[in-house]
């Protein structure tokens, strides 16, 4: 985030520069800005995703000094095991659950945006959960799943008294799962709305009352178009994310009981099988995958500038 | 302003999360896997200087550790020794080694084969000359040099509650798995004891059921079956016997509800108050189920341990093998001093004792956790070495297969199938895992 932003501002002082060029400190100047944020992205995201490139075309094992190049075989591996691709069905659960996450914050952002009583508390309450750390997230909701355990006892009092196994009963546990995701992440959705529909100039909600709208014409014609861009980006980020879930399936089961997800796959074929370069593959693989979808996602809703006026 | 933001906000996270998330899980733990250029002098000398030590005791670095440091230091006044340890100590140290530095003394991880521990660590001297003096060194040697001295040794068996056996009227250990299936079925019907713990959802308990190959009685069975047959779950085989007990146990009702919100730690407390009955585990658990019991009001007597349920010609037979190896890093600049810790923690330390665990001197004392199996005449049996050229064979099969037999991955799906909540049988299950490992064993060649 560093990175970006240090460099705008650097590159903007250059632009409108036509009689400046007899000073050559101007030209080197914006080069000497991105040297470090460049030099931290370089160090810290592109070597090592091409080292991981170069490892997924070898047999190594992590740990053996010798690295023997093995060509495609180990995307031919992958591609030839239908095993490899089935976990991406649980990603559909995590989807589908995105879906409800992004509805429900979209929701309680445009319901809080106005003039709700306790709107601070109500804010803080929707936030809190995503400032939990993931550990400590995966064993509370572990003693809130189990049998006898705190959702057991609360659908006791309702009067349900056979309750399903929520992360026994294969069937159930990709749904359980997706709920506790939700349940984490909504908070970040919601702030991000929130934050974009206030900037939403009022005079616009005065404008339109006067002109005798509804709520919800207000919700559709004025604040979702405002705030079209973040949607966009949530959007993109759920897909992503849905695709790469890790930390709360992996910390509540391991990944057990029909709950592995492709990156649990990864990282089980690196560090339980010892095959690093099947791994890599996996995940040269993954962000392959998530750029396509992301490219895709461009095509189909382009960039516009937004207009309220 | 807004919209500037968000586009920048955009573009980053997108590289982040894609980029980040992938590299960091893999590749980002990687520098250069650094080659073999030894460093300092051999283990011979007057050992002096700094020496760090990993261990993965995280439970007792800063009590018993600091004890053993007051003694040695005492002993060996010009060293100093400062610890490391690490939880997830598998992962973590491999990561390490990479580079140069991990330490002066580590334990040798699982996943280093035999060939390579020349690369990583310095060889204490020939396996028959050391041998006089330490036991089980062959399961970290490579051409007759030793590369390790076991931490502790433990043997394999089942630790169970006496009470609960007692109440379901049984006073013999069963003899074959079927004896215990219905020792078992006596349990959940006479009392209200879950007659097995699984411990699934931590997953490595599981990993115990490969540790009871010895049962057979015989030392060579591993060079001769498992990895040199394509049927390793085919009816007479180890794993067959083993998995499929483990399989029958969960497929009759006889191990608790829902083993996916299974705990580690709670269960020793279960074990301890009588609440479940049995659990398949390594000697080294026998003193932390002794202490469960205590804390939780009731005696360490109640704990007791049988060997697994088979017998050749009447006798029963567990495995005996070394807990982690301390070794000694190959770019050491004080071997000697590392060296010196490495004996003084086997002879000296009473580590191995303390945790009720085999002693790692050939002439060194059983401890009292144990009385129980030299009492009913249990043979000790550790497996041979893995024949020259074919020491990493196993273990390449294990890792081209994903049939992971030192883990859980598989055993967790084993009992999944088991309780119904995947598809297919016993027979379907074993006959997929024999596919798959025959498949790998092409591969391997």
């Amino acid at each position: 985030m560093v990175a970006t932003t240090t460099a705008r501002p650097a590159a903007a002082l250059v632009a409108p520069s036509g009689g400046a060029r007899s000073h050559q400190g101007w030209r080197v100047t914006p080069w000497l800005f991105l040297l470090v944020p460049v030099a931290l992205l370089v160090t810290f995201t592109y070597v090592p995703v091409a080292n991981m490139v170069w490892y997924s075309f070898t047999d190594w094992d992590g740990l053996d000094p010798v690295m023997n190049p093995v060509g495609l075989a180990n995307y031919a591996r992958i591609f030839g095991d239908p095993a490899y691709f089935q976990v991406f069905l649980v990603s559909l659960y995590y989807l589908a659950g995105a879906a409800v996450q992004l509805v429900l914050a979209l929701y309680f952002a445009t319901v809080l945006s106005f003039n709700t009583r306790f709107r601070n508390v109500f804010k803080g309450l929707i936030f809190f959960p995503y400032l939990i750390n993931g550990v400590a997230i995966g064993l509370v909701f572990l003693y809130f799943f189990r049998p006898g355990g705190t959702l057991d006892a609360l659908l006791a009092l309702v009067g349900v008294d056979a309750p399903a196994q929520w992360l026994g009963d294969p069937s159930v546990i990709n749904v359980s799962l997706a709920a506790t995701s939700v349940w984490r992440f909504m908070g970040l959705n919601f702030v991000l709305f929130l934050g974009a529909i206030q900037s939403i100039p009022t005079e616009l909600y005065e404008a339109a009352e006067l002109d005798g709208a509804t709520s919800w014409h207000k919700f559709r014609y004025i604040i979702l178009p405002g705030i079209k861009k973040i949607v966009g980006l949530s959007a993109i980020l759920a897909v992503s994310g849905s695709l790469s879930v890790f930390e709360i399936p992996y910390i509540m089961t391991g990944g057990a009981n029909g709950s592995a997800t492709f990156v649990i796959q990864t990282v089980q074929a690196a560090f339980t099988h010892h095959n690093f370069g099947l791994a890599s593959a996996m995940g040269v693989l993954l962000l392959v995958i998530v750029l396509v979808i992301t490219w895709i996602q461009r095509r189909f809703v382009p960039d516009e500038k937004v207009d309220l006026t | 302003m807004e919209t500037r933001v968000i586009e920048m906000a955009k573009k980053h996270i997108l590289a982040a999360t894609t980029g980040a998330a992938a590299a960091l899980a893999l590749a980002a733990c990687t520098g250069g896997a650094g080659g073999a250029a030894a460093g300092g002098d051999g283990i011979e000398g007057e050992p002096s200087g700094e020496i760090t030590v990993i261990t993965q005791r995280t439970d007792l670095v800063d009590t018993v550790f600091q004890d053993y440091k007051e003694q040695f230091e005492k002993e060996y006044p010009d060293v100093t020794v400062s610890f490391e340890s690490m939880t997830d100590y598998e992962g973590e140290i491999a990561v390490r080694m990479n580079t140069q530095d991990y330490g002066d003394v580590l334990l040798i991880p699982n996943s280093v084969t035999p060939d390579k521990l020349g690369t990583f660590f310095e060889p204490l001297g020939g396996v028959e000359e050391l041998g006089e003096k330490y036991a089980l060194l062959e399961e970290e040697a490579y051409e007759g040099q030793a590369y390790g001295i076991p931490i502790t040794v433990n043997t394999q068996g089942i630790v169970y509650n006496k009470k609960v056996w007692a109440d379901a009227g049984l006073t013999d250990w069963p003899t074959t798995p079927d004896e215990l299936l219905d020792d078992l079925r006596a349990i959940k019907d006479k009392t209200d004891a879950v007659p097995y713990y699984t411990n699934y959802a931590d997953g490595w308990p599981l990993s115990q059921w490969d540790g009871n190959r010895g049962a057979l009685g015989d030392p060579a069975y591993a060079n001769e079956h498992i990895a040199y047959t394509d049927t390793p779950w085919a009816p007479g085989e180890w794993h067959h016997i083993s998995d499929g007990l483990l399989f029958d146990i969960v497929a009759g009702g006889l191990s608790e509800e829902d083993p996916t919100t299974t705990n580690w730690e709670e269960s020793k407390t279960l074990l301890g108050t009588g609440k479940v009955g049995t659990m398949l585990l390594g000697s080294w658990a026998i003193t932390q189920m002794q202490q469960a019991a205590e804390d939780a009001g009731g005696s360490a007597d109640d704990i007791g341990y049988m060997p697994f349920p088979y017998q050749v010609d009447g006798t029963f037979h567990a495995q005996v093998a070394g807990d982690y190896k301390n070794a000694i890093n190959v770019h050491s600049e004080h071997k000697a001093a590392a060296w010196a810790w490495v004996e003084w923690f086997a002879e000296e330390s009473g580590y191995a004792y303390d945790e009720g665990g085999l002693s790692p001197l050939v002439d060194g004392p059983t401890p009292e956790t144990l009385a129980g199996f030299t009492d009913a005449g249990v043979e000790l049996v550790a497996l041979d070495p893995a024949p020259s050229g074919k020491e990493a064979y196993e273990a390449n099969v294990v890792s081209e297969s994903e049939v992971d037999l030192y883990g859980n991955i598989y055993r967790q799906e084993l009992v999944d199938v088991a309780r119904g909540a995947k598809d297919g049988d016993k027979e379907s299950f074993f006959a997929s895992l024999n596919e798959r490992w025959a498949k790998a064993r092409a591969a391997v060649g």
